[in-house]
């Protein structure tokens, strides 16, 4: 027990710092990375300004065209299903609002428990498809890294021993909760390296998009 | 030239990194979205066709040396480098499976303008020597004599003098200040001569002062299909010349989608400034003299017609709504294709793919997309206003044996001109 107790300490005291060192220096120099390479003027007559596409682009691009849903069902479905899910009991949970609030000193309503839990579960067999989509589907075997399969690793390692831990699946509970909060901190200092970035860079990424559309006269 | 290198190249795909580049790379997921977007992957099945595939020599040399962790890679001896015979292997990915259509860049759900570094890493595939032999004569020919296919200012006189016997009008050649500078296609010269009737036809109802300048009639741009960017300028350069020397305040692009992409957007970036006359697609110019009242039409065509948007007009250069505009003066029974517009389907022929003989077997697997489009609306007859696109249409319908003609929307304005009461 002390063990494990020493262990859940040590991810909430100096692994959580490491992590988020880590994490925001790397994300802040990753977006530099892209910043400082800049963008040629451009001469072309423009049809409309940049801005107001690129900032609507940056949220169009959430929701799939019917035709592409029509092609892709899976992908955009199960892609929504997850990401809410993971986002709701990332954000909507008691405990993870408590260290918000203890971190930043703000906090919001949280979902209840049980409803946490079942978006939970969800989220768990969602992501489980998108691993078996992923090593099925000719296209996406075809485009997949290993750096795919481990980004999918940590973050279904994130939400699974969340689940443990709240259902106390595992014993002693400190070992538990210690699993999830190295996982979440595997998954901070990994973000920035890997192709999690885009939780950032997809923004930026579509507002680019927009506004090199917007400019010749099509909102994308 | 000097001779071509892969050091070249590599150089060449280093110069194209940019900010939009890095925040791509850095968003893609690997969801595999684009292929689901792309006529090549779709109707060939192969997912070596998937879009954001084509780009991994652009992933790499950007992943190698413009990320920490690729540079750590790198000193650590576990990049993974762009070779020559990589690069031999993505020739047929980036130039033959590729139209530039766009449609990927449009679906990406994280953003990915996957279109745009497609054109980038043509660049470096010119300069590492790996660029389709099609695409190279067309290169050499528009810059030796001025046109793609070798065409001379002799044989578009032919067309003129035809053009003026059978209007009894005149086409004007070098007029100064006249309004409009209208550019051609070789292949309007050659296939569609009737595009050049109808304009003459069409300018003189309106009342509208517009030349051909013997300086230069050719707008279409090799430079930009292959990828290389001081031959795009020098092409570039003669259309600017020829304007300013007819002190032409505006400038038509031709029929031709690249041609109309490669003037309007590229061009001034390619020459580094901003030109002294606006450049405008003839149906813009059409649609304008229709909002003022300018052109009077009768009768209209009754049989059941649909229309083929061409990707570099519509989803990459706005001009939508103008074609549906002058469809409704002249059409009674137009039905739109399902995806159309922004959302419509490449005719496979684009980006330079109809000019590499080699791509001739992809060329057509990707027209079977459009060609589902046409039998899902099942049209008599189809309207276009691109000459590749008409070409690429008119060449499929047959290879299917459809008996559906393809026609030129500027054409059919000029069919339903009311005629003047008196002779000019």
């Amino acid at each position: 027990m002390s063990g494990s107790m020493e262990f859940l300490l040590w991810t909430k005291g100096p692994m959580f710092d490491i992590a988020m060192v880590i994490f925001a220096i790397g994300l802040l120099a990753r977006l530099a990375e892209i910043f400082l390479l800049g963008r040629a003027r451009n001469y072309a007559e423009p049809r409309a300004g940049e801005w107001p596409a690129g900032l609507r682009t940056m949220l169009t691009r959430t929701v799939a065209d019917r035709g592409t849903f029509e092609r892709a069902p899976f992908n955009v479905v199960v892609g929504w299903i997850w990401h809410l899910g993971f986002l709701a009991a990332l954000l909507l949970f008691v405990p993870h609002i408590e260290l918000a609030k203890g971190l930043f000193g703000i906090s919001w309503p949280a979902l209840p428990n049980p409803v946490v839990d079942f978006l939970t579960a969800i989220t768990l067999l969602s992501l489980v498809a998108t691993l078996v989509h992923r090593l099925n589907h000719p296209v996406k075997r075809r485009i997949s890294t290993i750096e795919d399969y481990l980004v999918w690793t940590v973050v279904f390692m994130v939400v699974l021993t969340g689940y443990l831990a709240y259902h106390r699946m595992v014993n002693p509970y400190p070992l538990a909760l210690g699993m999830h909060i190295l996982s979440a901190e595997i998954l901070l200092i990994l973000l920035p390296f890997t192709k999690l970035t885009h939780i950032l860079t997809a923004f930026i990424a579509r507002w680019y998009n927009g506004a090199a559309f917007g400019r010749k006269g099509v909102q994308s | 030239m000097s001779e071509l290198t892969l050091e070249r190249g590599l150089a060449a795909f280093r110069a194209e990194i940019d900010a939009p580049t890095a925040a791509f790379f850095s968003s893609c997921v690997h969801c595999g979205i684009c292929a689901q977007s792309c006529p090549f992957y779709l109707e060939t099945g192969d997912p070596k066709y998937t879009p954001i595939l084509k780009l991994e020599p652009l992933r790499l040399i950007w992943e190698n040396e413009f990320t920490l962790l690729g540079k750590l890679k790198g000193l650590l001896g576990l990049q993974r480098k762009v070779t020559d015979a990589m690069l031999a292997e993505w020739e047929e990915l980036l130039y033959d499976s590729c139209s530039m259509c766009g449609r990927c860049s449009m679906v990406c759900p994280v953003g990915n303008d996957l279109a745009y570094m497609i054109r980038k890493s043509r660049e470096g595939m010119v300069q590492s020597g790996h660029a389709p032999e099609g695409l190279i004569s067309a290169s050499v020919r528009a810059i030796k004599t001025g046109s793609p296919m070798g065409l001379q200012w002799k044989t578009l006189a032919v067309q003129i003098k035809h053009v003026e016997d059978s209007t009894g009008l005149k086409v004007p050649v070098d007029q100064v200040g006249a309004d409009y500078l209208v550019m051609l296609s070789s292949m309007e010269v050659i296939n569609f001569p009737e595009y050049l009737e109808a304009i003459t036809k069409i300018f003189d109802h309106a009342g509208v002062t517009w030349t051909l300048s013997t300086q230069c009639f050719e707008a279409t741009n090799a430079g930009i299909q292959i990828g290389n960017k001081d031959i795009a300028a020098q092409l570039v350069e003669r259309v600017v010349a020829a304007a300013e020397t007819l002190k032409a305040p505006n400038v038509i692009s031709p029929e031709c989608g690249h041609a109309f992409t490669a003037i309007r957007w590229e061009g001034p970036n390619l020459i580094g400034r901003a030109y002294p006359f606006r450049v405008f697609h003839i149906i813009e110019v059409l649609e304008e003299l229709r909002v003022a009242g300018r052109i009077k039409t009768e009768g209209k065509e009754m049989d059941r017609l649909s229309l083929h948007d061409p990707c570099n007009l519509a989803r990459k250069s706005g001009v939508i709504q103008q074609q549906r505009n002058l469809m409704d003066l002249v059409a009674d029974n137009f039905v739109d294709l399902k995806e159309h517009g922004k959302y419509q389907w490449c005719c496979g022929a684009g980006g330079g793919v109809s000019s590499n003989e080699r791509a001739e077997p992809l060329k057509m697997a990707a027209f079977k997309r459009k060609k589902a489009q046409i039998e899902e609306v099942a049209p008599e007859r189809m309207v276009t206003m691109c000459a590749t696109c008409r070409t690429q249409l008119e060449e499929g319908l047959e290879e299917f044996n459809m008996d559906i003609p393809v026609v030129g929307l500027t054409e059919m304005i000029a069919d339903h001109l009311v005629e003047k009461e008196t002779g000019s």
